[in-house]
């Protein structure tokens, strides 16, 4: 059982799974949630500028998870960092509890968007760093992470093929590719963003040192998106 | 006469200079009135392209910087295709946008049913918090845009349309207004309508009201006018008929009532030709009205030493 303790504690990579583990899953998100959990690390312990005192920080950056789906990894992740308290965990799912099968930006503290239904977040992360842009805002970023099969809704197509020719630098895309879509993009998901005029980089889903390389690469004139190709998701 | 859509740029354009918080998201449509505000706020006024989830979406994350988005496209387009982007990335998310529509029902026949959106207030129905402002002059688009604009962070629809009354009156964006008094029911007309509405009822003991923000309803406004005119309530509305008759029961929910919902017919009409002809055709000019509501109200009129129709309720 976990204790008041955990209030206000921060957590590490290893205390992920435990973290987790407070969560009863919901078996179909299961594979879903983890696909998600290292590069939510990455991000979250060495890339964003975000802290829970810097919530409503207008210069913080900005991530938002438009994968709605199995958000264990980004609740654990969320308690681990201290946006919210582990105490919380248990009660994924049920009534009374903030933390649904899908997040919600009002209930969850750090939550930029609520998600779940496909095919948001990227169109909502375009509209971020249009907003930041017209109030002078250059120096947050806006990070937005989507499932490979999720590219497939029109709505991403939409985002995608203009934020390229709009120069969106401070947009960041991560797309995690566990192989889920039925017809997967002919050439690749790197060569669509590519077509578009971003920057793109592929990199192992798992590997921390290459998630962050890529996560920090250089990208000027241009919104950069990186392809984290993890294990399958019907391996 | 201008348009109320000719206005839209103009005025919305001079907000941009007064408020730093202020932006315009457009998909093309609309564009050319925006080429001198644009120059002056680049990054304010901002084309997607012919990408109507993108437009939405893109208002809401706007709008999670602290900006206020206003959204301009055809209403099928605005309302309609991106429904789910309107229900989510606006209703969901807790943001606030002001969506202004062109077109209206049928304000253009000849280009067909592709660019008509009857069904655009009754869709908005299904959400919760949505100001609806419906505009029956270009004068009262003006003075409607400036209260969407400075509604906070509210959700508010404008729906502007080519079909206008020939005077604007003062309309406060929020309570109907009384145009005439009578004793035998109520007639409230909507935004562009409510000539016609004056026309047709010309002679007959009703009163009627005026509106032009329709969400929320004026269900205290509508009360008043029955203490006098009674409890037999037309509707008469430029969008689909019926739209309004649960907010017209909400208000009469404790009194027996009688209500008549006239508006656009659900039916695809699959005609070109006028504005005029689609009026017709909708049993809304002024003598198909006048026989609708004439004859509503006379049935529930009770007769001497006898009984009326059984009262009913919505």
């Amino acid at each position: 059982m976990t204790t008041a303790t955990d209030l206000g504690r921060t957590h590490g990579y290893d205390d992920l799974p435990r973290l987790m583990g407070l969560m009863t899953g919901d078996e179909k998100h299961g594979p879903a949630a983890t696909s998600t959990l290292d590069v939510l690390w990455v991000l979250y312990d060495r890339v964003l500028r975000v802290t829970p005192e810097r919530r409503a920080d207008p210069d913080r950056d900005r991530f938002l998870l438009s994968k709605g789906h199995g958000p264990m990894a980004y609740y654990a992740v969320l308690a681990a960092k201290g946006f919210l308290p582990a105490e919380w965990l248990p009660g994924f799912g049920t009534y009374d509890s903030p933390l649904g099968h899908h997040p919600d930006r009002v209930l969850v503290p750090g939550a930029e968007i609520g998600s779940g239904s496909l095919g948001h977040g990227l169109p909502i992360a375009v509209g971020t760093a249009l907003g930041l842009r017209a109030q002078g805002r250059t120096d947050p970023a806006v990070w937005v992470l989507i499932g490979d099969a999720e590219l497939d809704e029109g709505s991403n197509h939409e985002a995608i093929a203009f934020a390229g020719p709009a120069g969106l630098d401070r947009l960041h895309t991560v797309v995690i590719d566990n192989s889920s879509a039925s017809h997967a993009l002919p050439g690749g998901i790197a060569a669509r963003f590519e077509a578009a005029g971003w920057s793109a980089v592929t990199v192992d889903g798992r590997d921390h040192a290459a998630l962050y390389a890529a996560f920090t690469a250089p990208h000027p004139g241009r919104p950069h998106v990186v392809v984290a190709r993890v294990e399958p998701k019907n391996a | 006469m201008d348009t109320m859509r000719d206005r839209f740029a103009p005025v919305v354009s001079r907000l941009l200079d007064e408020d730093p918080r202020l932006a315009v998201v457009l998909a093309e449509i609309g564009l050319d009135g925006f080429q001198d505000a644009m120059r002056r706020h680049p990054d304010r006024v901002i084309n997607v392209g012919i990408r109507e989830q993108l437009l939405v979406g893109a208002a809401a994350g706007l709008a999670l910087t602290g900006l206020r988005p206003v959204v301009h496209t055809f209403a099928s387009f605005l309302v309609e295709r991106p429904f789910e982007q309107v229900k989510l990335d606006l209703g969901h998310q807790d943001t606030g946008a002001v969506l202004v529509s062109a077109a209206a029902s049928f304000d253009w026949p000849a280009g067909g049913f592709t660019h008509m959106a009857p069904g655009d207030v009754a869709l908005l129905d299904t959400l919760d918090g949505w100001t609806v402002h419906v505009p029956g002059h270009p004068d009262e688009a003006e003075t409607l845009l400036r209260h969407a604009v400075a509604a906070g962070d509210d959700k508010v629809y404008v729906r502007l349309s080519v079909q206008s009354n020939r005077q604007g009156r003062l309309v406060d964006g929020q309570r109907f207004v009384t145009v005439r008094e009578g004793r035998s029911g109520v007639v409230v007309a909507v935004g562009p309508l409510l000539d016609t509405v004056l026309a047709a009822t010309e002679g007959l003991d009703v009163t009627v009201l005026y509106a032009t923000t329709v969400r929320p309803f004026d269900a205290a406004g509508l009360r008043r006018a029955t203490e006098t005119a009674g409890t037999d309530v037309v509707l008469v509305e430029p969008y689909l008929a019926g739209t309004s008759t649960t907010a017209v029961s909400e208000a009469l929910s404790d009194v027996p009532h009688r209500v008549l919902g006239l508006g656009v017919g659900r039916r695809e009409l699959r005609r070109y030709g006028t504005i005029d002809e689609h009026v017709a055709a909708h049993g809304l000019d002024a003598a198909s009205l006048r026989e609708r509501i004439g004859g509503f109200v006379e049935a529930g009129r009770v007769p001497v030493g006898g009984r009326g129709p059984v009262s009913v309720g919505g």
